[in-house]
């Protein structure tokens, strides 16, 4: 069921996709005092991340991310439910769905792993972080725990962690160091995929630096992907190859992150960029009018339009389905997709330092 | 509210349960008003006669009705452990709130005697109390002592939410908007605490009932006045199971223990009702 | 090392606090009362028949010394003090003239002996079953025990214990219901006395737990269930840590943290069960001691049993207390 170990070199090889997801729909299915509640977190997305990428997905809070990321994972539990569409890995060799628990466990960690959202609370309070790193990756490594362990030390002071803190418990570690510790025990086995759900958001911005020049560090070093979500725009600016907008349980736009950032076509991610501060730009920000839908009674049509400068009829009445306006770049918008095109309208000037930031 | 209680009666199989026991058991308490015989009369009916028609529950060996008797003493315990409810809330509220709001060395100082009182073994305290009390006892004074012994597990709960409530946002915005803290505490947070001190106030008249039936078996308590406790003293007293006069001591028993679980069922249906967790699944906020 | 010295100290003057506290108490609603403690029971020594002369005065002596008859009520305090510190409660009354002290001692390792069984076994059950009821939300063997256990929890000790009573001493009478071992067999380390101690307690024993299981399991129960959402468990089982690791190590590890403080905080009430089903069933400890000295007046006899169940008690839970950094690491030493 897991294919041969084919561990990618250095140099990026484009377009090798190691996760496809098409028309995915996960739904979290309620029952309370009588009423049945759907909410529809994940609707309908398909995106494809290659090898050696760091694909980042972006969108306000509850927005579906974290249920987007969960059930990638395999790792919904009711009440959030798959109701279709398939997840595929190249290390798989079958749909993500078809898999047994146990079968799926031996992939977890040596192949797919995972950097959590809040990571202050993902080490277990009561456990050393030793028997944390026994837990997850002794029986993927797969050697005595004497030679384990000289592993694991090795991969610690890569991260610039000194191997003492294996003895330690978690809350004898200061924020930005168990995040470290996070990244390393999701890194000890070389995984060729890695989903980081907001590995950053709960430290402080010198620290956040330090983490995010470390996760880029170590992908590099292994040629792993790297699904990366956050809602925060600039991180997105600095860590992904291309990026994914979310809204409402729905991909809107997708695009390399440079031709989103310099031309965004659709007025939801326009919004999200023009409203980051830029050095030298002293003009007040516009709020979006309203908030985002409630996802258990979204409104008909594109989900963004109560909310849209430039909804139009067609906009209440029909979904806009995302689709390729540019080779790589595709949008859901009927606006966008019109002739008219006038996102540009609404859009500022592109932050050049941001644009250029990832080359 | 009517229609949340409706709802619970509904899809909450304990909250269904537990208030149609208690509405039985309530009914039970008000025939009292109707009772034939006087409570305190003896030898009103022929004694040790078995249910029959004529009385329900049979007749005890000191001749009167043991379904009229019932009705007496279910109002009696119940009165009893509303009282003791109703007091030791009072202070339980009290003690949590000022220790909640003072903080430092007020609380550290509440809280230790708080804790002391949750340690000690209430019961021999009780017993002493009635050893040196003994021909004064009644259930006045037993029901103001046992408010005093019973207010400490619920003001440590309220005096943590108090903690939590006090760094809220809300309240912040309260003090700078000008509001006194006294009327923070009215306006704000009283409403917030107000159904959980509903919920431990179910378990606390299950807690003060059950150290007066104990105390009333055991004959420590003003035995003259009839409660479920005192019936079921006098039927040991008489022997009554080893005499085969089974009804005299199974009818208080069962009605004792419904009464036990209704008041549980309550408290867990309540319980699960107020927790923030399940409440705020119920308005579809489950996941993110 | 040296923290946790400081974290034993401070618990150890929160178990001073409680002695204290609990012992001014007794002095009070002693001293405080409209009745005079010493004259009521002379009185009541001489109306049983006990008019030896000697030992009325003897008596009289030792319960003035005691209760305090005269002087300021702060300078009978610290009598009474003096006193209770020295284990001196005088003769009692009601099997003179052996003094309290040696029937409290008699009494006290029943107590312990049982009270301990019970609680840990009830503490050990309760909480696996209800760790497991919390994980398995869906096993029906686990919700039908979660019933059963659950239906027992409301009733009270002294109701649970007479339908024992009832059910095993007078319908179908296979365990003894009265005393700690059989009268008729000598005490030591040998097995058939063992066997009859073992028989003996085994329907006190099962009052007790049968309460006490529903507070645990309940309780294990929604802190599991509240445990299983917290992310350490979720990327575990993300991290494909298997689940026989899972939840005894993440789970229930976790979830127990609150159950070792809620074990300090209901001995006190699992101690009021005890002395009730000790009194149904005549078992020598000191739950019947101190009943029976109510019913016979022994003053000193209660005061003695009072006081020494608050230390008790008290001692009990200061030993959880310093045990509990095992079980918490966050816990602050200092």
């Amino acid at each position: 069921m897991v294919k041969a170990n084919g561990k990618a070199g250095n140099g990026p090889v484009p377009a090798e996709p190691i996760l496809s997801v098409r028309n995915l729909r996960a739904y979290y299915q309620m029952q309370y005092f009588g009423i049945d509640r759907e909410v529809r977190a994940v609707d309908d997305i398909t995106l494809q991340v290659n090898r050696n990428e760091i694909y980042g997905v972006a969108g306000e809070s509850s927005c579906g991310k974290t249920s987007l990321i969960k059930t990638i994972a395999a790792a919904n539990r009711p009440p959030l439910n798959v109701i279709g569409g398939s997840v595929k890995y190249s290390f798989l060799d079958r749909d993500i769905f078809r898999m047994s628990e146990e079968e799926l466990s031996r992939v977890r960690w040596k192949h797919l792993s995972y950097i959590m959202q809040g990571s202050m609370n993902v080490l277990n309070p009561v456990r050393r972080i030793r028997k944390s790193f026994i837990d997850f990756a002794f029986r993927h490594i797969n050697k005595p725990e004497r030679e384990f362990f000289d592993i694991v030390a090795r991969h610690l002071e890569r991260l610039r962690l000194s191997p003492s803190v294996l003895k330690a418990y978690p809350h004898e570690l200061s924020g930005g160091m168990r995040q470290r510790v996070t990244i390393a025990l999701a890194t000890i086995c070389r995984p060729e995929f890695i989903i980081a759900d907001e590995p950053t958001t709960a430290l402080d911005v010198v620290v956040q630096k330090d983490v995010l020049a470390m996760i880029r560090e170590v992908q590099q070093e292994m040629g792993s992907s790297i699904l990366f979500v956050t809602h925060d725009m600039t991180v997105h600016a600095n860590m992904a190859d291309r990026l994914g907008i979310m809204y409402a349980g729905r991909l809107v736009e997708e695009a390399p992150t440079r031709e989103i950032f310099a031309n965004p076509l659709h007025p939801y991610t326009a919004h999200l960029i023009q409203s980051l501060p830029r050095i030298g730009d002293l003009s007040p920000k516009k709020a979006l009018p309203g908030a985002p839908p409630n996802l258990s009674d979204p409104p008909a049509g594109c989900r963004f339009h109560p909310r849209c400068p430039l909804a139009m009829d067609i906009c209440r009445r029909e979904n806009p389905a995302l689709t390729a306006l540019r080779p790589g770049h595709r949008v859901a918008c009927f606006a966008a997709s019109s002739e008219v095109r006038p996102v540009s309208e609404i859009r500022e000037t592109v932050p050049p330092k941001v644009a250029e930031a990832r080359s | 509210m009517l229609k949340t209680l409706r709802d619970l009666f509904r899809y909450n199989r304990e909250f269904a349960i537990g208030s149609m026991l208690m509405a039985v058991i309530l009914g039970m308490a008000a025939l009292s008003a109707f009772s034939p015989y006087p409570p305190a009369n003896i030898y009103v009916v022929p004694p040790d006669m078995p249910p029959s028609w004529a009385h329900p529950f049979g007749t005890n060996s000191r001749g009167q009705d043991v379904f009229w008797q019932l009705t007496f003493a279910m109002r009696n315990t119940l009165l009893f452990g509303f009282a003791v409810a109703f007091l030791s809330r009072l202070l339980s509220l009290l003690i949590g709130l000022v220790a909640g709001y003072q903080g430092g060395l007020t609380d550290r100082v509440l809280m230790s005697i708080n804790d002391t009182f949750i340690v000690i073994p209430l019961f021999p305290l009780l017993i002493l109390f009635y050893f040196v009390m003994r021909d004064y006892m009644n259930w006045v004074l037993l029901t103001l002592v046992i408010a005093c012994l019973g207010w400490a597990y619920d003001a440590r709960l309220i005096r943590s939410i108090m903690m939590s409530l006090k760094t809220r946002e809300f309240t912040q915005t309260s003090v700078f908007s000008g509001m006194k803290m006294h009327e923070i505490v009215v306006r704000e947070h009283l409403p917030y605490v107000l159904p959980i001190v509903f919920s431990t106030t179910l378990n606390n008249i299950n807690w003060s009932i059950g150290l007066e039936v104990t105390l009333s078996v055991l004959g420590f308590t003003d035995i003259n006045r009839p409660t479920v406790g005192t019936m079921i003293f006098w039927a040991n007293q008489h022997s009554a199971m080893v005499a085969g006069v089974w009804w005299w001591f199974v009818f208080p028993t069962a009605f004792i223990t419904l009464t036990f679980i209704a008041l549980f069922l309550l408290a867990v249906s309540m319980n699960e009702y107020i927790d923030p967790r399940s409440r705020l699944a119920r308005m579809g906020m489950g996941g993110a | 090392m040296r923290s946790y010295g400081i974290y034993v100290l401070t618990r150890f003057a929160q178990f001073l606090l409680v002695v204290f506290i609990g012992i001014s108490l007794t002095f009070f609603i002693t001293h405080l009362s409209p009745i005079d403690p010493v004259e009521q029971m002379i009185a009541g020594m001489t109306a049983m028949g006990q008019s030896d002369p000697e030992a009325v005065s003897l008596m009289r002596t030792a319960l003035q010394e005691l209760y305090g008859t005269g002087g300021p009520l702060i300078e009978q305090y610290f009598t009474y003090w003096g006193r209770i510190l020295s284990a001196d409660f005088g003769p009692s009354l009601s099997s003179f003239p052996t003094p309290v002290s040696v029937l409290i001692g008699r009494a006290l390792p029943w107590t312990i002996g049982l009270l301990a069984t019970c609680t840990v076994i009830s503490w050990v059950f309760g909480n696996l079953l209800g760790g497991l009821a919390g994980y398995f939300r869906e096993n029906r063997m686990l919700k039908l025990a979660g019933v059963i256990i659950m239906g027992f929890h409301p009733v009270p000790y002294y109701i649970i214990a007479f339908v024992l009573l009832i059910i095993f001493g007078l319908m179908w009478p296979i365990l003894p219901t009265s005393g700690g071992a059989a009268a008729n067999l000598p005490r030591g380390w040998n097995a058939e006395y063992l066997i009859s101690v073992l028989r003996h307690s085994i329907l006190p024993a099962a009052s007790i737990i049968l309460v006490g299981l529903g507070g645990w399991f309940m309780g294990m129960r929604a802190l599991v269930s509240n445990v299983i959402t917290e992310d350490y468990v979720t990327y575990a089982e993300l991290g494909g840590v298997k689940r026989s690791r899972i939840l005894p190590f993440y789970v229930i590890r976790n979830a127990l943290v609150p159950q070792v403080t809620g074990l300090a905080m209901s001995l006190g009430a699992i101690f009021n069960g005890a002395i009730i089903v000790e009194f149904v069933f005549s078992y020598p400890g000191l739950g019947r001691l101190l009943i029976s000295a109510v019913y016979a007046g022994d003053y000193g006899l209660v005061l003695g049993v009072t006081t020494i169940s608050i230390v008790a008690v008290s001692a009990a839970v200061f030993l959880i207390d310093i045990l509990y950094p095992v079980f918490d690491p966050r816990v602050k030493l200092a």
